[in-house]
């Protein structure tokens, strides 16, 4: 029935341990097998820090999970977010038995089928067919099963002209689009879905949300989906948990919970103003008057990014840059003092100073900001201070239409407008 | 109501004896993919395809005659000695393959092992199946070669026990397989034992009467002057009784002892059981070690 409780999670929690595996696990491997033998409990699962990738622990062991629980009624679709490493991945390789729990338990009434990504174990030398039935067999269905449906994946992938070609002269968006096929067509009773709709075309992912929300609606199955794309999410979810540092941090209605999930700030790497002569801290708001800070900004949002001056500034100081680049330290946009028209004026000690953009420009992905400060005439850089800012670009459905855009289809996202004259 | 009725858990105390076989039953279909995946893509863009299959023990056994029969000298009775080499070399391959193919199970399958759960075991069985389809190919080989002796007038015939060939052969999978399950288990946290393999084996086929009789292996490895005896080093063998009962049962030639095959079986089947324990046992946990 719906509305039935499918899926509980009970104190679940993994540990990991950090470093390399090399002689010292041998000793803890031997250690563990005493205990065990005098029934006692695993002598390192008591200890472990928490899964804050920032800051350096004192314990060699982790907490990747932290006494996780919920629960999921049946035909909901539940959406996991949470920034990286807050052990999400973790928990969907629990939650598909690719790992095991260190404590805790996940009791389910129905068949768990898991996508943790499309396309697992397709073999390049064989054909789309041969491709077809051999990953429906690893995703768990019987020959029969994809038998029957077999006219369907193949209509659904689009794939028709190239089913009996060897795999590996498929473009990798057709790879993808028949892989996706086999695994649209499971039919288990909760389906965990990892952020396979990242790939391919814009078509394509329309029509695999399309094909995930009949999964839920149409056919009242129950959906566990982990996603980045909060368009995606905000379509498909009735319920999200946030998922921070192992923990669950908050859970509730999608809406609310997307909204919180933005105002939400991550610690940057502390020490980077330690060594800086000039300035104290830089932090990025979205709003003027809460000034929260956060690490999460909308495509088309508003931004203001706040640079504090120290108590003591060694020499006159009138000229701010922040660049900001992607991933690859390739500059995408700059920001100046000396690009503002209206701006002058010299910054005194332990002053602030804000720099408003009306619109985020930049299409969903990570960035960071260098922050360069010095004197404006003649025009000198004083310091730099390297990634000092780090934050997500996200889309929370700019478009209007539940598309989206990568950095792969460039940097900017830009409305236009386009008519039939 | 059915509050406390769930389908299954997953939780991290598991049960060594919870082997789950009504699982790999239900994924039998997957096993049969994986066979023909192995089948189809094996020899892919090779130009003599699966002629290895045959090119491989012929040239062994030829190197084998000539060092072992003609250098060494080495007798083997009435039957030709490259016909001796081959039926043990045959027997042996099937075992070589089967262990060293699934002794890397977890490590070459990390990748899609970490992304989707079916039955682990799924991926050792399938490779001693289609193992086995290459071992029946290497015995059409052996029959034609057999032929062509007897009507070169050798006499030799194959003995009753024949029969037992398709045991013979479930015992060198099953051994190659529980071996290859422990090692294959173990190489997750300590990669040594992949070194280990590649020349433990060798080695062994050494100690395995491949090339040479069991009882002249083991008449050789007594010496009465000097009063050692390492003939137990082939009692002890399980490989070493089966490939001479192979040769027994297909050549009518050579030893064959009561002792020397129950001893097999009992260490086959306790190999094959302890393997399947430590395989069940680290599946659950090894993408974190590995």
């Amino acid at each position: 029935m719906k509305g039935d409780i499918i899926l509980k999670v009970e104190n679940l929690s993994k540990q990991y341990r950090l470093g390399t595996v090399g002689t010292g696990t041998i000793s803890h491997d031997i250690n563990r097998f005493f205990a065990k033998i005098r029934g006692k409990e695993d002598p390192y699962l008591k200890i472990g820090d928490s899964n804050d990738r920032s800051s350096k622990g004192t314990s060699q062991y982790v907490w990747a999970l932290n006494d996780i629980n919920f629960e999921v009624k049946k035909g909901e679709v539940l959406g996991i977010i949470g920034k990286n490493g807050a052990g999400k991945s973790t928990l969907l390789k629990i939650l598909s038995k690719v790992t095991s729990p260190s404590t805790g338990s996940i009791k389910s009434r129905g068949r768990i089928a898991s996508l943790l990504e499309v396309g697992t174990g397709f073999h390049p030398e064989m054909t789309g067919k041969e491709n077809i039935f051999l990953n429906g067999a690893i995703l768990g269905m019987t020959k029969k099963e994809i038998e029957s449906k077999f006219e369907e994946i193949v209509s659904f992938s689009g794939c028709q002209r190239y089913i009996d070609t060897p795999v590996k002269r498929y473009s990798s968006g057709m790879k993808v689009r028949l892989a996706f096929a086999v695994a649209a067509h499971l039919e288990p009773d909760i389906l965990v879905v990892d952020e396979v709709l990242a790939v391919g075309d814009a078509e394509f992912q329309k029509k695999a949300i399309g094909k995930m929300q009949d999964i839920s609606s149409g056919e009242g199955r129950t959906v566990l989906f982990v996603s980045h794309d909060m368009a995606a999410i905000r379509s498909l979810c009735n319920r999200v948990i946030i998922l921070s540092d192992g923990r669950v941090q908050t859970e509730g209605k999608t809406d609310f919970i997307i909204s919180e999930y933005i105002k939400q700030s991550f610690s940057l790497t502390k020490n980077v103003f330690e060594n800086s002569k000039f300035i104290a801290n830089v932090q990025i708001y979205v709003d003027e008057n809460r000034k929260e800070a956060v690490s999460t900004l909308f495509i088309g949002g508003k931004f203001i990014i706040e640079i504090e001056f120290k108590k003591n500034l060694p020499m006159k100081i009138d000229y701010c840059f922040v660049g900001i680049e992607d991933e690859e330290e390739k500059r995408v946009l700059s920001l100046g003092t000396h690009l503002d028209h209206n701006f002058s004026g010299v910054f005194s000690e332990g002053s602030k100073v804000t720099c408003i953009v009306d619109s985020m420009p930049l299409v969903q992905g990570r960035y960071k900001g260098l922050i360069a400060i010095g004197t404006d005439n003649p025009r000198e850089n004083k310091e730099v201070i390297k990634d000092a800012l780090l934050f997500d670009v996200i889309n929370d459905d700019f478009f209007e239409n539940g598309l989206n855009l990568t950095k792969s289809q460039g940097y900017i996202a830009l409305k236009s407008k386009w008519e039939i004259l | 109501m059915q509050k406390d009725k769930w389908l299954f858990e997953i939780s991290p105390r598991n049960n060594l004896f919870d082997l789950n076989l009504k699982e790999v039953w239900q994924y039998r279909d997957l096993l049969f993919l994986f066979v023909k995946r192995d089948v189809i893509t094996l020899y892919k863009q090779t130009i003599l395809g699966p002629l290895w299959y045959l090119i491989q023990p012929l040239f062994t056994s030829v190197i084998f005659t000539l060092v072992f029969n003609n250098i060494a000298g080495i007798k083997t009775g009435e039957i030709p000695p490259f016909l001796f080499n081959l039926a043990g070399v045959t027997i042996w391959n099937y075992f070589k393959e089967c262990l060293t193919a699934t002794s890397d199970t977890f490590k070459k399958n990390e990748a899609i092992f970490g992304k989707v759960y079916f039955p682990r075991v799924i991926m050792p069985m399938s490779i001693v199946v289609s193992n086995l389809l290459k071992f029946l190919i290497q015995i059409f080989i052996f029959l034609f070669f057999y032929i062509y002796f007897v009507l070169k007038g050798f006499s030799i015939a194959p003995n009753v026990y024949v029969l037992f060939l398709p045991v013979l052969v479930i015992l060198m999978g099953m051994i190659g397989l529980g071996l290859g399950m422990i090692i294959s288990s173990m190489v997750t946290k300590y990669r040594d034992l992949t070194f280990l393999v590649s020349f433990g084996v060798q080695l062994l086929m050494y100690l395995s009467a491949v090339m040479y009789p069991l009882e002249l292996m083991r008449k050789k490895l007594v010496n009465v002057e000097e009063g050692t005896d390492y003939s137990w080093i082939v009692d002890i063998n399980p490989i070493a009784h089966l490939i001479e009962f192979g040769r027994y049962i297909l050549l009518n030639d050579g030893s064959y002892s009561n002792y020397g095959i129950i001893y097999t079986i009992i260490f086959t089947v306790f190999i094959f059981f302890i393997g399947l324990l430590i395989f069940n046992k680290t599946e659950k946990s090894f993408i974190d070690t590995i």
